[in-house]
């Protein structure tokens, strides 16, 4: 590969911000300034789709209706662990405008003792087991509620300390595997080892394994903070449930999906039905929220396909919400143990750390890597336990595994701080070496006005004010295989294509902001054609990885369109396309200013119809941690949580958030605030309400609705206001990364702090709830 | 949810026509004939959405005429039609001046959009609140089964279940809106198939699981509610109301109080207490009303009533925190009299 040097912008400006000289690709465009010397990229830039949600035109998965479609409807189990002996369908079938009844048949006969019968073994309540497509979804739900399913019932188990328990009910008597839904990036969990119902440990990742001796680190400390915190199960609750709409006929299957990843269900419905990839399309056009559970299109896409397939006619199959909450994914619980260890002046010698949750019927539960690599410390180990329960598997949910392990570890740093007499910001200043953390730190301390703080327990009155502080880490992770095409139409229009899906945060529109940036266009000259298998695949909104591994090729390819472009106009200048460039929607000479003519008239230059060029990842510049898209730096941040404890009562109201944060080169000011208010919003939605109640005695949740199922609504949303700390770093040639999962991590961490810092006494249990504030008062008094 | 048909309801006679059972009658085990009343449904569509109930045929009463109406004058009190809506009942000046507890009460229901639905006589003849009784899995002792899911000490998940009057059922009734009226002594007027009206004083509308576990009222299958009406409030009568919740915006209640107090100068006369949230029905304190009538309205003597209404309290394995709530709901809305 030919390679060039370039500088390139380098640090925080106000703070250190200086060049780095990068070698990169030869092809590749040269650096971008910062953003103050940008037109479109870091401003606030409104949603090119915005007009389309608001008005309600856009049309989401659920929206979509073709002719002679059927609804379907999927019944599930109602019983935590059994062998199914028999379903009768007959009655169902015999309803007047049922077209066809589907059901899940056991593939896996060879696997455990038990699980010999004609379909699979239940192992939850909620398990899927068919569907049935009608005329009308009334239709279709009235059959589902007509099949009669006989069960031999087996003890079961739905409580995580219960399923630890050697004498326990069994969910698994055999090592399983760890779905694939490429939501968790490059986290492994090993579902071999271990006894019983709890499988594990996991012991390292892919920072490295255990460092150090704790023995020796402990017996160094002069001050040790021993603490187990717990947190709950948390359901994904996106407005829009999950679903598809599959239109099959004998050329292709077309599936609308309402999902996070088109490729991937592409990929997982080829598989499953044995097709080319070339006769799957996946389309996904306006997504109504995902969190990390709609990386697949899970057991109701093959169940629509199949229904398709049986009736001749395209099937929509949307799910209720119970549905979602009992089969569709959640945030595994935790139980988390933490000692750590410091010296009198701080410094840390020893964390050590072990956790046991659990994902239902899957894997996954760990508490991320936070203890792991937030602060510096010699000596460190953790392990890491996932237990089986027979309840809904967990999936991927906004950083997983780091906001649980985040909400033990930053109390346990605030503890720390505190033993040591220090504030807990001047604490951080000590162990943590990030550079723009200790930025965010300073700028968020002043916007939050941090010298209000007074020590635990001395607000006067009734309702007790609180001021804390967490801290959060996420990786820089890029998707190699993210690729974009760029077309510039003869006669003007320019458009972008990629099966990149915009999950909300508002991809579409930074793309055209790129597009826009490198052509000197407007924002609302380009259109943005994504979310569609047909077009170069993109990555999946995953991991946070959107911007990082797209908007690169997104410049490239632009830039590769526009030489061309320029290549043109320098022909009938009769000069070289080095001295011209693009601005203010027009070409011009950059040393003849008599020399200039629209962006609209270079284009009827063209040979052909269109410039068209594919781009598609390079490596970052100066390469990666890991070679499989562990970037460099990482993507922290520092949250500060104002909140009122009613004592009397126990209510818990946060009143303010203040969220600093850094992804690199910011590209759109306005959608990051959103992103970071909805990641804020879903931090005190679990610090103080979400939780999956489940009955142990029957296996059943208790409030799968959304009336018992608590999410905030307007007025428990506090004032939310936010910091955003350009970073640059001269990694790629948008040197822009994602900032989804960060936003959600230290909430509930420092919102437990606050609490703590109101009323003296420390919660080390969420969804803190009035119940347990009283509790915690009566305990203490 | 099953096939129904739909009777739109000309006038009460006309309802009582169609009806030949309540929504007691039908849970758990719906007959084929099933019938059932639907005012605002926010509440008959929940169960029949679960899957608990099959009615054949739903009666629309919501557009009855004459049902609609809110009527107050200082001899007759304050009248208020089974149809009215929430939204209607927390809008009304007369109401917020004359009945403040009610106001507050109604207000603090639900959400804006559920209060524009919901109306009065369909908020009081709700079904109790526990989720193993609104859940089609789980045959508890309400239902005709045979056990409580919720009372079991390892087990149950019982938090926001009662703490007082929970021998036999552990629900909560869930009107916090029946908390106030029953402190203002009001009367549920009942009509029949007959013809015939009955007034039902609030404290002998709703029954005690203890009583009747199948029953949360004393509505028959050709009986509907008319009108709420209640009296005219004493001279030197005041009145408060607070509900604690975990979810400000939309939440049931977890402790409610209303507190209805003739006073002089800054002395109780008589006192009606009513908590909701606490027991299978609105229950009337006579403990806290016996405390603190005849005594002066100061802390101490608020906090000595909220002390004795919890006296009696028996608290389940998760709802003890319920205990000091309710001493400091009961003190405060005592508080907030004078």
């Amino acid at each position: 590969m030919d390679t060039r040097k370039e500088k390139f912008p380098y640090g925080i400006p106000g703070h250190n911000l200086s060049e780095v000289e990068r070698e990169i690709p030869v092809e590749e465009p040269s650096a971008w300034p910062v953003n103050d010397k940008l037109k479109v990229i870091g401003k606030r830039i409104k949603r090119i789709d915005a007009l389309e949600k608001v008005t309600g035109k856009a049309i989401y998965t659920s929206d979509i209706k073709l002719p002679g479609m059927l609804y379907a409807k999927m019944f599930r189990a109602k019983v935590p662990h059994a062998v199914i002996t028999s379903i009768d369908t007959s009655k169902a079938e015999n309803l007047a405008g049922v077209h066809a009844v589907h059901l899940i048949k056991n593939t896996k006969k060879d696997g455990e003792k038990d699980n010999k019968g004609k379909y699979p073994m239940v192992k939850y309540v909620g398990q899927p087991l068919g569907g049935i497509a009608a005329e009308s979804l009334e239709i279709a739900k009235e059959a589902a509620s007509l099949v009669q399913v006989y069960y031999e019932e087996k003890p079961f188990v739905v409580d995580l300390e219960a399923a630890m328990e050697l004498n326990a009910p069994i969910v698994f008597d055999q090592p399983i595997e760890q779905q694939e839904d490429g939501g968790d990036v490059g986290e492994s969990h090993d579902g071999s080892k271990g006894e019983g119902n709890v499988r594990g440990p996991s012991t390292s990742s892919f920072f490295g394994g255990p460092r150090g001796d704790l023995d020796l680190g402990f017996q160094e400390a002069d001050v040790i903070v021993e603490r187990t915190y717990r947190t709950q199960v948390h359901t994904h609750m996106p407005l829009e449930t999950h679903g598809v709409v599959v239109d099959w006929n004998s050329d292709m299957m077309t599936v609308y999906a309402s999902t996070q990843n088109t490729a991937s269900v592409r990929n997982q419905m080829a598989n499953v039905f044995n097709l080319p990839k070339s006769r799957v399309r996946v389309i996904c056009e306006f997504m109504g929220g995902g969190f990390g559970a709609k990386h697949s299109a899970g057991s109701f896409g093959p169940m629509a396909a199949n229904l398709a397939k049986k009736t001749g006619r395209p099937v929509w199959l949307m799910l209720d919400r119970k549905e979602e909450h009992l089969a569709e994914g959640n945030r595994p619980n935790s139980i988390q143990y933490l000692k750590i260890g410091a010296k009198k002046d701080g410094t840390l010698t020893g964390i050590q750390q072990r956790s046991h949750g659990t994902a239902g019927v899957g894997l996954g539960a760990g508490v991320g890597r936070i203890a792991q690599i937030l602060y510096t410390c010699p000596n460190f180990a953790t392990e890491q336990y996932d237990v089986l329960t027979n309840a809904g598997p967990g999936a991927a949910w906004r950083a997983p595994g780091n906001v649980q392990g985040a909400f033990g570890l930053e109390q346990a740093i605030d503890e720390m701080a505190e033993k040591l007499n220090m504030d807990p910001l001047t604490y951080r200043d000590r162990i943590d070496t990030s550079e723009v953390r200790k930025v965010e730190r300073q700028r968020g301390a002043k916007l939050f006005g941090w010298s209000r703080r007074r020590p635990a327990g001395s607000s006067k009155g009734v309702v007790k004010k609180g001021l804390g502080v967490g801290q959060s880490t996420w990786p820089r992770f890029v998707s190699l295989d993210s690729s974009v095409e760029v077309k510039i139409h003869k006669g003007g229009g320019v458009e972008i294509r990629s099966s990149v899906q915009d999950i909300g945060t508002g991809t579409k529109t930074i793309l055209a902001q790129v597009v826009a940036e490198e052509l000197g266009l407007e924002v609302t000259d380009i259109t943005v054609n994504i979310g569609d298998t047909f077009f170069p695949v993109g990555p999946g909104s995953g991991g946070s990885v959107v911007t990082g591994s797209i908007t690169p090729p997104t410049r490239n390819a632009t830039f590769e369109a526009k030489k061309e472009l320029l290549k043109l106009v320098a022909k009938k200048w009769e000069t070289d396309s080095s001295e011209l460039d693009m601005s203010n929607g027009e070409v011009y000479h950059k040393r003849d200013t008599s020399k200039k003519m629209t962006f609209k008239e270079a284009t009827k230059l063209l040979r052909t119809s269109q410039i068209s060029k594919i781009a598609s990842r390079s490596d970052d510049y100066g390469g990666f941690q890991q070679p499989w898209g562990l970037a460099y730096g990482d993507l922290g941040s520092v949250q500060f949580a104002e909140v009122s404890v009613n004592t009397d009562t126990g209510l818990v109201k946060v009143d303010k958030i203040v969220a600093a944060h850094s992804c690199g080169r910011p590209l759109n000011i306005t959608q990051l605030e959103s992103q970071i208010n909805g990641g804020v919003i879903q931090g005190v939605s679990y610090a103080l309400y979400e939780n999956r109640v489940m009955d142990k005695g029957t296996g059943h949740m208790m409030n799968a609705n959304v009336d018992q199922y608590k999410v905030p609504f307007s007025m428990e949303i506090p004032e939310i206001e936010t910091v955003i700390v350009e970073e640059y770093s001269g990694r790629s040639s948008t040197d822009a990364y994602g900032i989804g999962e960060p936003a959600n991590i230290a909430t509930a961490a420092a919102i437990a702090n606050a609490v703590y810092n109101a009323i003296g006494v420390r919660l080390y249990e969420i969804p803190i709830t009035p119940s347990s504030i009283l509790k915690a008062l009566s305990e203490v008094s | 949810m099953n096939r129904f048909s739909w009777y739109e309801a000309k006038s009460v006679e006309d309802a009582l026509e169609q009806v030949n059972s309540t929504l007691s009658n039908e849970l758990y085990e719906s007959s084929p004939e099933a019938t059932v009343f639907k005012s605002g449904g926010i509440d008959v569509f929940d169960w029949v959405k679960e899957g608990l109930l099959k009615p054949q045929k739903i009666i629309n009463i919501r557009n009855i005429p004459g049902l609609d109406g809110i009527r107050f004058d200082k001899k007759d009190g304050l009248h208020i039609g089974s149809n009215v809506t929430l939204a209607e009942i927390g809008s009304n000046p007369e109401i917020k001046t004359n009945y403040l507890a009610l106001h507050k009460a109604v207000i603090h229901a639900a959400t804006p959009q559920l209060r524009n639905v919901s109306t009065l006589g369909g908020n009081i003849a709700q079904r109790n609140r526990c989720w193993y009784f609104r859940s089609a899995e789980h045959p508890c002792f309400r239902k005709g089964g045979e056990r409580c899911f919720a009372r079991h000490s390892k087990r149950g998940e019982n938090e926001n279940h009662a703490i007082i009057d929970n021998g036999s059922c552990v629900s909560v009734h869930a009107s916090s809106i029946a908390t106030a009226l029953m402190a203002y002594k009001a009367d549920v007027i009942i009509k029949n198939a007959e013809g015939e009206e009955k007034n039902v004083p609030m404290d002998d509308f709703f029954v005690s699981a203890g009583k009747d576990i199948a029953m949360e009222n004393i509505l028959k299958p050709k009986e509907i509610i008319t009108e709420i009406v209640l009296p005219t409030p004493k001279k030197n009568t005041k009145s408060a109301y607070i509900k604690q919740v975990a979810r400000k915006s939309y939440d049931w209640s977890l402790s409610d109080v209303a507190v209805v107090m003739e006073i002089s100068g800054n002395t109780c006369r008589s006192a009606s207490i009513v908590l909701g949230a606490a027991a299978p029905v609105p229950y009337r304190s006579v403990e806290a009303e016996k405390a603190i009538e005849g005594k002066a309205i100061n802390t101490e003597n608020a906090m000595a009533a909220a002390e004795a209404a919890m006296s009696i309290a028996r608290p389940l394995s998760k709802n003890g925190y319920k205990v000091p709530l309710f001493i400091s709901t009961i003190k405060q809305t005592i508080l907030e009299i004078s």
